[in-house]
């Protein structure tokens, strides 16, 4: 008998206020996904700073963050990837309590499967350094993989067999909305003004600082400028002659008709590129990588969702009749050393996080925390120091290309 | 999936080919006295319009040639670089 499928948390009756804009904030934040509304979060939280404004052209949460594939965990190889998405997989354990809103965040196990032996050798790499970097890892052979996942079709006649795959027990899913009402929702009571349909089109500036911005609804002034605007972070910048090595990318996923709930886990694949979970209501949610070209259409190719399908039928013979209900496209900002950029501008007062690429997600709290610290205090965090505009030019790269269990 | 234009094979799917990111980006003259800063532009910074985006594209399982195009990357419209069209 399947288990019963859980039941989503009604939202409170009351989340937010819905204010009007006032002439002159101390940090205003541009963006109001996930990134926003944690940043607004934990500079009211951590640093007593609630003359905030957050400030969206849509509505709360109505890009990416209602996009995502919702898989978070923290199994990056690089001592300062680990360190901080590692931070975010701390603060996400206790959030549910400190928040008081259940956003069903489940710790059910991230698979990443090995194909080739040289993708065996680079994870069990990875395994290592993360044990080094007191990341939760494992190695796990097919027959304990089978036992984790029954679904998973781990035989040896697959045109690229599972030969082995890491586990991080503690990553997971949470429910993506669920997060960003959380934290809107504590935001707000704690000052912040959340302000939808309020599109930020440039800034007022004065030599080289930032006084302000120009939106929508007329101009708002700030001490500080906080960007969080994902794949909009050059629209923005250019119009300050400030040029930021990101492309923005088309990143599509997608989900199927409801099912009884089969799928125990996240499992991802790198090389035939395919992740999967099963959401909380019975979707299988399917992602894979970004389309090649740039672009803000918010739609991609339809090839690219046919090798991520056919990949993951490879994988799960029991989904060949499941049905596509759904596909949708994000605007993803990519770095070329596919981590982000936290930290400092040229201009004093604007502060940049951008260039998350595939993963932002499950940074979440973690960015949020180090971001408001960097906005607070002018000084970056230690765990988003490594992370500055000037490792471009120092050549200090986070280079997580591959190395970040999936392909970007 | 985007119908791309080969100039020597005709209109193909993008399958066939290969993204080579914006167009006309030089090589630095005087590399002896390039900076840091200059080659991390060279190297890493590139434009991102929304918009027209002149652009790269090779018929890797075709002719194998490169070519450039004219794209607009929200409605993702393309047309030779020759027709006359221009970054704004």
């Amino acid at each position: 008998m399947a288990p019963p499928r859980p039941v989503l948390p009604e939202p409170p009756p009351r989340l937010w206020r819905n204010p009007d804009p006032k002439r002159h904030y101390e940090v205003v934040i541009v963006g109001s996904g996930g990134h926003g509304l944690a940043t607004a979060y934990y500079l009211a939280r951590n640093h007593g700073i609630r003359d905030v404004a957050v400030l969206e052209r849509g509505w709360l949460a109505g890009g990416n963050m209602a996009r995502n594939t919702t898989i978070i965990r923290s199994n990056y190889l690089f001592d300062e990837s680990a360190a901080l998405y590692n931070h975010a997989l701390n603060l996400w354990e206790q959030l549910p309590a400190e928040l008081e809103y259940d956003f069903l965040f489940s710790q059910r196990g991230v698979l990443n499967l090995a194909h080739t032996e040289q993708e065996v050798r680079d994870s069990r790499r990875r395994v290592f350094a993360n044990q080094l970097n007191g990341v939760d890892a494992e190695w796990v052979e097919p027959a304990e993989i089978a036992q984790l996942c029954p679904i998973l079709n781990v035989s040896s006649d697959t045109r690229y067999p599972v030969l082995g795959a890491t586990l991080q027990r503690r990553g997971g899913i949470a429910k993506h909305d669920h997060v960003a009402w959380a934290f809107a929702r504590r935001a707000d009571e704690l000052g912040v003004d959340l302000i939808q349909g309020c599109e930020v089109t440039g800034f007022e500036t004065d030599g080289d600082r930032v006084t302000g911005v120009q939106t929508s609804l007329g101009p708002i002034g700030a001490g500080k400028v906080a960007l969080a605007a994902a794949g909009r972070t050059t629209l923005l910048t250019d119009t300050l002659g400030l040029r930021l090595p990101l492309q923005s990318h088309p990143l599509q996923a997608l989900v199927s008709e409801l099912l009884e709930p089969v799928h125990p886990c996240v499992i991802m694949s790198n090389h035939v590129h395919v992740y999967c979970s099963q959401a909380h209501k019975g979707e299988l949610v399917l992602g894979a990588g970004i389309d090649a070209y740039n672009g803000y259409g918010q739609r991609g190719s339809v090839h690219v969702i046919e090798r991520q399908m056919a990949a993951a039928l490879e994988l799960f013979p029991i989904f060949a009749r499941a049905h596509v209900i759904r596909t949708w496209a994000g605007t993803v900002d990519v770095t070329p050393d596919a981590s982000p950029i936290i930290g400092a501008t040229p201009f004093e007062n604007l502060f940049l996080n951008c260039g998350w690429g595939t993963g932002g997600f499950k940074a979440t709290p973690g960015v949020g925390w180090v971001y408001a610290h960097t906005i607070a205090t002018g000084r970056p965090h230690p765990l988003n120091e490594p992370y500055g505009l000037d490792r471009f030019a120092t050549g200090a790269l986070i280079d997580e290309h591959g190395a970040a269990a999936v392909a970007h | 999936m985007l119908l791309i234009h080969c100039p020597w094979c005709g209109d193909r799917d993008e399958t066939e080919f290969h993204y080579g990111g914006q167009a006309h980006v030089d090589y630095p003259e005087n590399t002896a006295d390039v900076d840091d800063v200059a080659w991390s532009e060279y190297l890493f910074v590139r434009d991102n319009p929304r918009g027209l985006f002149h652009e790269r594209w090779t018929h890797t399982a075709g002719c194998r040639r490169w070519f450039n195009v004219v794209r607009d990357t929200t409605t993702n419209e393309m047309h030779p670089e020759t027709a006359g069209k221009v970054a704004p």
